[in-house]
This record gives structure tokens, C-alpha cells and sequence, in this order.
């Protein structure tokens, strides 16, 4: 799941005012899910915009093109009359609606991480998107993302008590969750093998999938 | 026998005790106080750690200091280098740098995290990690390239010191992680600061397997205050009730300099009496003693040896 958080109301209240006409976008996957960009949050910002409100429509999943065809396609009429577009859910799916409708994009919502729902209130980054995934040799924890320094071999000298330093010591920390989850499914040998420096290019620019 | 490059890896392979000390440049463009220090420590210790940016704060630059303390003080030294702040071209950058200016020793270190630092909204790099580092100096050490295998011009003679900890929990996760970073091939191993001679000598136990010199750490306090500083702000280091205590009544005096000598009577005593320990009962190599702006317990702990 994608998390995301609502901008400050102040911050979106000056981003919409050069506008006359918005149309708002939510999300019917991860910004629902996270309550960020669902039908009530729609509703709640078409109120907060008033008059500027021109309606809203929430998207199954803005990120995905074919999906954003087909149900901004049912609200066509609305949509040309808008001046910019309010759009609840991740940057992914801001820059797809630019894209589609070649008008001003606001960004509701900051995109924070790849993460866990445990219930609302209690979210929990899980996943980098590195690229070359570890888990099954760190004992289905990532080292990647949950080590605040992203070690491959084992924990740093801040680790006190099974706690990260960065943070004051409250989190756990990673390398010790991956030593005992490791060690309980009695394949510590993991642990002590040594992980070579990991290939940066992939991320180092905009990756593409392009498979025909 | 491996051939040593530094007066600290031929002390250590000696077989006699060795003292390290440690500097921590501060945030000054001045090199006075470093080189002061320095020459304070020279020939009570065979080498000097030159910290890199400590709990992240940015200062004087660890290989300057290094350069510095040599060519001015005449004293060798341990350059602290951490993967915090470079990636691998800035660190191999360093290290060839740091040949080329003659530092013998680099100590491979993860370094603290940027969220504790005086520029707590920095980018944390932390593009390789200490493991990967100490095998990027080996490869440029014995086979005089890069981590891609970039050959590199002229030979670089450096010996790879790791850190260890001691007092950590759960302490085979410690073990393990040390044990591959020597497989990897470092030199010598100094240690987070042991106040608790008993867990000590299990920890140097446990690592008599690996055949490596080790230099646990020692914090002599010059004031009860830095000592409950050390216990309440170090995470995992917990300083005896009784040394603070006699540190605390050692204090409780009028006359400065009196105050000063019977802190340094409590020290010496405290701190002669963990080397001789050390000394009798493990195989330590010697102790590391990071009396950081201290450097008279340095001189007077070398001369109880």
C-alpha cells in the first residue's frame, strides 16, 4: 500500500486560490484505504472549496491510465470546465491526471512510503521498491528499509538493547529482528553471510518497465 | 607474517600492550588544540584515533587532523572514517588521499545517524556498509584496485581497524557481524568503552577465535558530571555506581588543583587496576583509552604499565 497524509488545509486552500474552477480526484486504492482520499475526503474538500467546487469523482486507482479513462471519461463535462484538478492520492497519480487532462494539478496529499496497515492510525513502512529484493535470506524483514542506514550485514554500533539509535532508541532495530527471526527458523548461517554492496544505478534515474 | 605498514600494527603484532588515544576535532578551522592534544599523548601511546564528525556533528575534518597530528606532533594515526557522509567513490577518494598524505590506519566505521546530528535534515548516505568497507579497503590494499576492480596507481599501505561492542544485547548478533568483518580481513579491533571488567573478559573470550589484535575501550571521566553524562546519554554503557561515586567524592573538595588530582587519583587507580585485568586475565592487545581532552590520565596510565 501506498501511505499518504493530507497537506495542511492552509497549504491546499493557497494552492487552490489562483484557481476559479476545481474538480477533485480520489483514490479508490491506497488513498481509500488509508482514508486519505476516499469518498468522504472528496465530499469533505468539494466543502471546504465551495463555490470553486465544480464536483469530484473518485478514480478506482488514478495511477493506472486505462483506469483513469474510463471513469473520468463519465465525468468528461465537469472535468473540461475545471481550471485545475484537487487529486487525492500519490504522486503517481497526480502526474497521471496531469497528464491525461493537460490542466493544473494540485497535490492533496504528501506521499510518505510503501507500507503496512496494521488499523487506521498505525501505518508502518515496509518496502524501498530497491529493486532487488532480500527477504528471503534476512528472514522476511528488510534490512533495506527498516535499518534507518539501510545496512546489509548486520547492525551498527548504535543498536543498544535491540533498539536503533536514530530515533532515541524506541524502534527496533532491524538487524536484530532479522538475527532472531533468523535464528527461530534455524537459518542463522544467513545472518553471517556476507551481502556485497548493492547496485545503485537502478535507482540512480527514472526507472521504466517496457516489456513489449 | 603479514607485512605491518604502521608503528601500531608492528607494537600490536609484538606482542607487548599497546595504548591507543583518541583527538576529536571540533568545529574549528584551527588545527592548535589537535596538535596540542597530540603532542600531550606522544609517547604515552603508539597511535591516536582522529574521530570523523562524532554523533554526527560536522568538524574538522578527520583526515586533516590525521595529516596533521603526524607531521606536526610526530604521532601516528588511526583515521576514523565512517560510510555516514560518502559513498563509495568519496570513501575510495579518501582512502587513496589519505595513503598518499601517509596515514597507515583506518578505522571503518558505520558512524551516528544524521537524525542525531547538528544537521539533523542531511541526506544519510550510508551507500556501503562497514563490512563492504573493510573488504573496499582490502582490495585496494592487496590487490591494488577499486570495489569495481578500477586499477589504481601506486601501492596503498593501510591497515583496516573494525569496532566491536562489547556491552551489546543480544551480544551473538555483535559476534557474528565481527567475525565476518575479520573473515573479510581487518587488522585489529578497538571496542566501545567496557567499564564491566566481567563482561569484558567474556567478550575477549569469545573473540580469541578470530585471532585478531583487540583494544578495548576505556573512558577515564575527569569529572563526575562527564561520567553521568556517559551513563545517561551513551545507550548501552552503564558506568559503575561505585566509580561515579568515588569520582563524586573526589570532587567534594574547595582547593582546584586538589579536586583535579584526587579525580585523577580515582581514575588512575580505577583505570591502572581494568589494564592490569586486562592484561593478566585476557588477551587483549592493549586498551584504547578515549580520554578525549584528558590527555594527562593518558600520560599517567602509560607510566603504571
Amino acid at each position: 500500500m501506498i501511505i499518504t497524509k493530507p497537506k495542511p488545509k492552509a497549504k491546499i486552500v493557497e494552492m487552490v486560490e489562483p484557481f476559479k474552477k476545481v474538480f477533485i480526484v480520489g483514490c479508490g486504492t491506497c488513498a481509500t484505504s488509508c482514508q486519505t482520499g476516499g469518498e468522504e475526503q472528496v465530499k469533505q474538500l468539494a466543502g471546504m472549496l465551495g463555490k470553486k467546487g465544480v464536483g469530484g469523482v473518485v478514480v478506482e486507482a488514478p495511477c493506472d491510465l486505462r483506469l483513469v479513462k474510463r471513469d473520468l471519461g463519465k465525468s468528461k463535462g465537469k472535468l473540461d470546465g475545471a481550471d485545475a484538478i484537487l487529486v487525492l492520492s500519490c504522486g503517481a497519480g497526480v502526474q497521471v491526471i496531469g497528464d491525461y487532462s493537460g490542466k493544473a494539478v494540485i497535490p492533496g496529499l504528501d506521499t510518505l512510503f510503501i507500507g503496512k496497515i496494521e488499523r487506521i492510525g498505525r501505518l508502518y513502512e515496509r518496502c524501498r521498491a530497491c529493486t532487488d529484493c532480500l527477504l528471503y535470506e534476512t528472514g522476511g524483514i528488510c534490512p533495506v528499509t527498516r535499518c534507518s542506514k539501510g545496512l546489509l550485514n548486520g547492525p551498527c554500533g548504535g543498536m543498544a538493547d535491540g533498539k536503533c539509535e536514530a530515533g532515541g532508541h524506541t524502534r527496533d532495530c532491524a538487524w536484530v529482528l532479522i538475527y532472531e527471526s533468523l535464528k527461530r527458523q534455524g537459518r542463522l548461517g544467513l545472518y553471517s553471510k556476507y551481502r556485497a554492496p548493492r547496485d545503485r544505478s537502478r535507482k540512480a534515474q527514472p526507472q521504466e518497465l517496457l516489456s513489449r | 607474517m603479514k607485512e605491518s605498514y604502521s608503528d601500531l600494527m608492528r607494537a600490536l603484532r609484538s606482542g607487548r600492550f599497546v595504548l591507543t588515544g583518541e583527538i576529536e576535532p571540533k568545529k574549528t578551522a584551527l588545527l592548535n588544540e589537535a596538535i596540542k592534544s597530540a603532542k600531550e599523548m606522544h609517547g604515552h601511546v603508539v597511535a591516536c584515533n582522529v574521530t570523523d564528525n562524532p554523533r554526527g556533528r560536522a568538524y574538522l575534518s578527520s583526515l586533516v587532523v590525521s595529516y596533521a597530528i603526524q607531521r606536526d606532533a610526530g604521532l601516528e594515526a588511526i583515521c576514523q572514517m565512517t560510510v555516514r557522509d560518502r559513498n563509495r567513490i568519496a570513501i575510495t577518494s579518501e582512502l587513496l588521499g589519505a595513503a598518499a598524505l601517509g596515514i597507515r590506519n583506518v578505522l571503518t566505521m558505520s558512524g551516528d545517524h544524521t537524525t542525531l546530528s547538528d544537521n539533523p535534515a542531511a541526506m544519510p548516505v550510508y551507500d556501503i556498509d562497514t563490512a563492504q568497507f573493510v573488504r573496499l579497503v582490502r582490495r585496494i590494499v592487496d590487490e591494488g584496485v577499486d570495489l569495481e576492480g578500477n586499477r589504481i596507481v601506486g601501492a596503498v599501505r593501510m591497515h583496516i581497524g573494525i569496532v566491536g561492542n562489547p556491552n551489546a544485547e543480544p551480544l551473538e548478533a555483535e559476534l557474528l557481524k565481527i567475525g565476518r568483518k575479520v573473515r573479510l580481513g581487518a587488522d585489529f579491533m578497538q571496542t566501545q568503552v567496557i567499564f564491566d571488567i566481567d563482561s569484558a573478559k567474556s567478550f575477549l573470550k569469545e573473540m580469541e577465535r578470530h585471532n585478531i589484535p583487540i583494544l578495548p575501550g576505556i573512558l577515564p571521566c575527569r569529572s563526575h558530571a562527564v561520567a553521568e553524562f556517559v551513563s545517561k546519554n551513551v545507550p548501552g554503557i552503564k558506568v559503575p555506581r561505585d566509580y561515579m561515586e568515588q569520582l563524586k567524592r573526589a570532587e567534594d573538595c574547595q582547593d582546584r588543583h586538589a579536586k583535579r588530582e584526587r579525580v585523577d587519583e580515582v581514575n588512575l587507580k580505577y583505570f591502572s587496576s581494568v589494564i592490569q585485568e586486562l592484561r593478566k586475565t585476557t588477551r587483549a592487545s592493549g586498551a584504547h583509552v578515549m580520554a578525549v581532552g584528558y590527555e594527562g590520565m593518558v600520560r599517567k596510565l602509560a607510566e603504571s604499565l
